[in-house]
């Protein structure tokens, strides 16, 4: 019985970038991927209460909606606050994905060669490798997904963009209820790409000690639980009727 | 005991290679895991043929020089111990064992399951030492160290640079075994004048030899023989951080 594996024959010559960049290194680029998704969490703390808004009515939540696009006024342009967001949220995907795509391309050549006998993952954050990447695939459709129901409004049926309250009773009817299902999945995968993400965060930027480390791992936990359950009961409150 | 082991074989660097089985009878539970290997190398020397390669030294658990992958675990599955260690006792009759060499692009196999892991040293020269005059040992306690940080200092120093963390994993990142150097002479007094240069120059080789980086999951501390922590790793973080604002 054999394994048809093949061993590397040599260091692979990775050309030093010339001058060499702090930023560039695999710390750097831990670091850019730790703040921008530091930065991410904080905007979906945000919107999480702000979706709660949807239990107080149609007129609180329409009113929210529009509060967001004229705050600031008149001091400030129209929509100020979200183009801030916008660019903000882009700015921080793109960075994001960019180290994600340099470190993901730099550990492939780092572990060229699989073990013949794959052993159960033991470390304090198992999995997390595969739940970052995987998990983060399915955040990114998602992202696509909300863009083009609740923002662009391209898939739903109530395109007057002033009714925020309408477009969230009627992507989750419960006649569209894979609509809830994709939503409530891609939940799931963002609780634990945050369970991981927020404590690894911490980690890549202020490196804690041991007692630390373990209290950002909990308070990781409980920020991901919360966050899930916020947004959570709003599809579910709407799809089971409470909500109408 | 009676074995069954199927063991990576590789003639060179060049050559393919693959997972080969071997059986092995009368087995000692007293045995080493290394001992054990040698038994097979008698037997197979006896028949003519070519004896596995691996990687040994002190067999005494201190000198970083074993390695092997034991059914997918560095060191194999008892915590803390490093393969020399580890006793066939820990396994019964007609069990089955896979061996491996360490698996990363930063450590290419030389034959076997022996990988040149001169990456490793590299990284100490770009940094992981301190610059000192030579002379006769200066009294021990001219230079006042608190408890604490001596007995962290000394934790990290524990490394013996085998490499399990970077077999380990699945990033083939050597993030544990730079920051237990950094860790350790970054929290003596002796270590200060070079903190700087040393994280930065460390850290550009570890990239340049082929590393990957860290994603947390810790699967290092786990494998290590000498039970070092994350911790290491965020100091090496902070360290690296600092260096790099300042040197920006």
């Amino acid at each position: 019985m054999s394994t048809d594996l093949q061993s590397r024959t040599a260091a692979p010559k990775a050309a030093r970038p010339a001058p060499w960049k702090p930023w560039r290194s695999n710390i750097g680029l831990k670091i850019a991927m730790a703040v921008s998704g530091v930065l991410m969490v904080l905007f979906i703390i945000a919107h999480m209460a702000g979706n709660l808004h949807v239990f107080e009515g149609r007129e609180e939540m329409n009113a929210y909606a529009a509060g967001l696009r004229s705050f600031g006024a008149p001091l400030l342009p129209h929509e100020s606050l979200l183009w801030v967001m916008r660019i903000g949220l882009v700015a921080s995907i793109a960075v994001h994905i960019g180290a994600l795509i340099a470190l993901s391309r730099r550990a492939h050549h780092a572990r060229p060669v699989r073990y013949a006998h794959r052993h159960k993952a033991k470390g304090e954050s198992p999995n997390a490798y595969g739940i970052m990447r995987f998990g983060g695939i399915v955040i990114f459709l998602f992202v696509i997904w909300h863009l083009l129901d609740l923002t662009w409004r391209t898939v739903n049926p109530v395109k007057d963009a002033h009714d925020a309250y309408g477009a969230v009773m009627a992507t989750f009817d419960p006649d569209r209820w894979p609509v809830t299902v994709f939503y409530l999945l891609a939940l799931t995968a963002l609780g634990l790409h945050l369970r991981h993400g927020i404590w690894s965060a911490v980690q890549t930027i202020a490196g804690p000690n041991t007692k630390w480390r373990k209290r950002t791992q909990a308070i990781a936990l409980a920020v991901a639980v919360l966050i899930v359950a916020g947004f959570a009961i709003v599809p579910l409150a709407v799809t089971f009727g409470v909500v109408s | 005991m009676k074995l069954s082991l199927r063991i990576w074989r590789q003639p060179d660097a060049d050559t393919k290679g693959q997972m080969v089985p071997y059986e092995i009878e009368g087995v000692s539970e007293d045995a080493s895991f290394l001992e054990m290997l040698d038994v097979l190398n008698e037997h197979l020397i006896a028949e003519g043929k070519d004896p596995v390669a691996f990687d040994h030294d002190c067999r005494e658990g201190i000198c970083g020089a074993c390695s092997l992958v034991i059914d997918g675990q560095p060191h194999g599955p008892q915590a803390a111990t490093t393969t020399c260690q580890l006793h066939m006792r820990r396994y019964k009759d007609g069990d089955s064992i896979d061996i491996e060499p360490w698996r990363a692009g930063a450590f290419p196999v030389i034959k076997d399951l022996v990988v040149d892991r001169s990456a490793f040293d590299r990284i100490i020269q770009a940094g992981g030492y301190i610059s000192a005059p030579t002379g006769t040992a200066p009294e021990a306690h001219s230079v006042p160290i608190p408890k604490q940080d001596a007995d962290a200092a000394f934790n990290a120093a524990a490394c013996i640079g085998c490499g399990a963390c970077v077999a380990a994993c699945p990033n083939g990142s050597g993030m544990l075994f730079m920051g237990a150097k950094v860790s350790h002479l970054s929290l003596m007094p002796q270590g200060q004048p070079e903190r700087r240069t040393r994280v930065l120059g460390m850290v550009a080789e570890h990239d340049a030899s082929g590393f990957g980086g860290c994603t947390n999951q810790g699967e290092c501390a786990a494998a290590c023989p000498k039970e070092i922590g994350l911790d290491v790793i965020g100091k090496l973080n902070r360290d690296f951080r600092k260096a790099a604002v300042r040197a920006a």
